[in-house]
């Protein structure tokens, strides 16, 4: 893949068609009005021309469309602004010798769903030895010691246990989203380690389906994965990370 | 028809060594009570509200006696005992003019003896029993209504489950949802709710990702099923939850609310929320004791150490957390026609025969369990965010689901992972199963796996390891298998975990006229 390209537009069967589908519904009873006005929120979407290939009634109120069309839309890949992976990937065996080499002991990981987010789903994928995406978890490392918190962890709990633990690493899971608690319940988290331990604070790492990596800053932690994330990923990370603070390259 | 031909005798032998992992749990659980439970007791015996004036928010009335009781005298013999007897002497007329008095720091409870312990086990047992008839009177007029309304023309039973986190939404979510098809309603409780002690009250409008399950919002949604059912012609149930730090209070509410499904699974709160195993063992056995007085169908909740665990590597601990399950629910007086067992179809669609793989586990489910309600839960964890995919995933879901003769089928969405579903995402699942049972819904007929096929083989090997890990299980000691991570790989001690502070050791001359009076109906 070359990157001399700079615009493109989405890809039917035919190079700048600019065909995408889309389906939504409408809260209209369901019969020819209804299919005019899928076919006007579509233009107004930027889809022009715009077929409205199938609709049917949701109960006596709602109607459902499937939309194609051709958007006018360019994206310009220079103003496409992501996290770029600033580490390399290494595989468990590599993560154990840096390790060992880098610390000369075990790196200490905490990690818990704080709040009153209950879904351990995400934690549980990057921690537990069962791992995810056939990836094990960071359990599984023999330079890691991990404790895992698990669900509805208080912020205060979790500060407790980083600085008992002596954490070098304290990763959070947040699934829920409702309300924008994802983003506050981080910032408590990030405020609370900051204002107990200063500079001595530990790595902080969120995850969580619905989290940019460039929120970041924003958050007040140290990284944060989005989703898709494998226990590979973090491991590297953390071991990249370490590298840093201890200042040897990598 | 029996088409895995599996030996009787194994499978006497895989239940008879899971009534031999629960027992000593279920002698613990006779031994002790919890908060929770006396709470459920005064429940039944009439006392409703909350405390709007304390510093922490509406706190339930039954949780300032209950505290106050512990603190002045102890909960080792029951809280009934205290409280009635402090009724009598103050001469209340209910059971929230006594809290409110407790509250108010004006009674002092103590533990009657002679004539007034006598006379108020007397008061105790008919406040109870008016509790216990409101229950009785609940199931009465469903029977009613089923017999008026009818149950679903076919099965699985449609379950749906809604979740917005405010009661009058789910409300007109529910209606729909019946109207499109849906047999059974479930609403999905705000997350964090089974970590908090107590039960809230009135009707709730602010939920994180569902809705409070409270006494007030288990009668609205009731009422709006009622008038649902009567429009399509056939009894809508309704779902909620008994798990967590609440669930013999949850199951009380239920019974009294007319509730028809209630989750309860005898290890959930342990594994996955962290629950001290000793008080989710003594809540649960009372919780299922009022279910089967009402009436209710459990679903238990052996999805969930799939979605944790590989579902083919961990597929036997399904059938372990099954057979436990039913011997726990047997023991409290569920019969089999109210064992909503669980399993789900969560095996990664990558392993080559995934499918061959559901089916096996789930006639093995189906055989070891002819005359259960078994549940069967759609994919979750291979739901990725690529809806088209996982709208195939959920078609083979429902496929396997008709094929293996399931009793309620949870319907999948497509949005799993990604979003609460849409309107349009729940009105596309729904056409999904439809399609299923037009095109197969008989297909059971014409199934016949080759006697010595995948499936058969697979089913036998997946018996065969449930057998050696209860035997495990019964040379280790349930509690200790727990605290070893057998399960979901979640490590849980005995001593260790939420709540363990409400469990007390019941005393020589412990009573609860509740527990007495559901035993004694077994």
């Amino acid at each position: 893949m070359t990157d001399s390209k700079r615009y493109v537009r989405p890809y039917g069967d035919t190079t700048g068609d600019g065909m995408i589908q889309t389906s939504f519904t409408l809260p209209i009873p369901f019969g020819p009005k209804a299919d005019g006005a899928a076919q006007q929120l579509a233009n107004k979407m930027g889809m022009d021309p715009a077929m409205v290939v199938h609709s049917h009634p949701i109960g006596d109120d709602f109607t459902f469309f499937v939309v194609y069309g051709s958007v006018k839309h360019l994206v310009d890949l220079d103003e496409v602004k992501v996290v770029e992976r600033e580490y390399p990937l290494l595989s468990p065996a590599e993560v154990n010798t840096t390790l060992k080499k880098v610390l000369r002991r075990k790196l200490v990981v905490v990690g818990g769903c704080i709040g009153t987010d209950a879904h351990t789903v995400g934690i549980d994928a990057i921690l537990n030895i069962k791992g995810f995406a056939g990836e094990k978890g960071l359990e599984y490392y023999r330079e890691l010691k991990v404790v895992n918190l698990g669900a509805q962890v208080s912020v205060p709990e979790l500060v407790r246990r980083a600085r008992t633990e002596k954490a070098d690493a304290v990763l959070i899971s947040q699934v829920v989203t409702q309300r924008d608690a994802h983003i506050l319940n981080t910032q408590e988290m990030s405020a609370a380690f900051r204002e107990a331990m200063g500079d001595r604070r530990p790595l902080l790492v969120a995850g969580g389906p619905r989290f940019d990596p460039l929120m970041a800053g924003e958050l007040g932690v140290d990284r944060v994965f989005s989703r898709g994330t494998t226990p590979g990923e973090v491991a590297s990370y953390l071991v990249h990370a370490m590298q840093e603070k201890k200042g040897v390259a990598a | 028809m029996a088409l895995l031909d599996l030996d009787p005798k194994v499978v006497a032998t895989a239940r008879e060594l899971a009534a031999r992992a629960a027992e000593p749990v279920v002698s613990i659980a006779k031994a002790h009570t919890t908060v929770a439970v006396e709470r459920a007791t005064l429940r039944l015996a009439g006392i409703t509200g909350a405390d709007s004036t304390h510093r922490a928010g509406d706190v339930p009335w039954v949780n300032r006696v209950i505290d106050t009781v512990r603190e002045q005298c102890g909960l080792e013999h029951g809280v009934v005992l205290p409280a009635f007897h402090a009724l009598r002497e103050n001469n209340f007329g209910t059971l929230t003019e006594l809290a409110e008095a407790t509250a108010a720091g004006q009674i002092q409870f103590k533990i009657p003896t002679g004539k007034d312990l006598t006379a108020a086990r007397k008061a105790a047992t008919s406040a109870v029993a008016k509790g216990i008839k409101t229950i009785d009177r609940n199931r009465a007029q469903r029977d009613k209504l089923i017999h008026k309304l009818g149950d679903p023309a076919q099965r699985p039973w449609i379950y749906l489950i809604v979740a917005t986190g405010d009661i009058d939404e789910d409300v007109v979510q529910a209606q729909n949802a019946a109207r499109a098809g849906a047999d059974v309603i479930a609403v999905i409780r705000s997350t964090g709710q089974s970590l908090l002690d107590y039960v809230p009250e009135g009707a709730t409008h602010h939920g994180f990702a569902g809705t409070y399950a409270t006494q007030e919002n288990f009668r609205i949604m009731r009422a709006a099923l009622d008038d649902v059912s009567k429009e399509v012609g056939r009894y809508v149930r309704l779902t909620n939850y008994a798990s967590g730090l609440c669930m013999p209070e949850i199951a009380v509410l239920a019974g009294l609310q007319r509730l028809d499904m209630m989750l309860n699974d005898s290890m959930y709160g342990i594994l996955f929320r962290d629950i001290n195993p000793i008080r989710t063992f003594v809540d649960q056995r009372f919780s299922r004791q009022v279910h089967a007085r009402a009436g209710i169908i459990i679903n238990t909740g052996e999805d969930n150490y799939l979605t944790t665990a590989d579902a083919v590597d961990a597929a036997h601990t399904v059938t372990v957390s099954q057979l436990l399950n039913e011997h726990f629910a047997h023991e409290a007086g569920l019969p089999d026609h109210l064992l909503g067992l669980g399993h789900a179809f969560e095996i990664n669609p990558k392993v080559p025969d995934s499918f061959r793989l559901e089916l096996a586990h789930a006639l093995l489910a189906r055989e070891l369990f002819p005359d259960a309600p078994l549940k069967w839960m759609p994919p979750t964890k291979h739901m990725t965010g690529d809806v088209f995919n996982g709208y195939l995933l959920d078609g083979f879901f429902n496929l396997a689901g008709v094929l293996t003769g399931q009793s309620i089928l949870l319907v999948g969405m497509m949005t799993e992972a990604v979003v609460t579903p849409f309107l349009s995402d729940r009105d596309l699942a729904l056409q999904n199963v439809r399609y299923v049972l037009n095109a197969a819904g008989s297909l059971a007929e014409d199934f016949r796996p080759a006697p010595d096929g995948l499936i058969v083989k697979r089913a036998h090997q997946v018996l065969g390891e449930a057998v050696d890990l209860l035997e495990r299980i019964v040379d280790d000691g349930l509690l200790n298998a727990i605290a070893d991570g057998t399960f979901g790989l979640m490590k849980r001690p005995a001593d260790q975990g939420k709540g363990a502070d409400g469990v007390i050791t019941k005393a020589e001359a412990y009573f609860n006229p509740a527990s007495e009076m559901l035993e004694a109906a077994q």
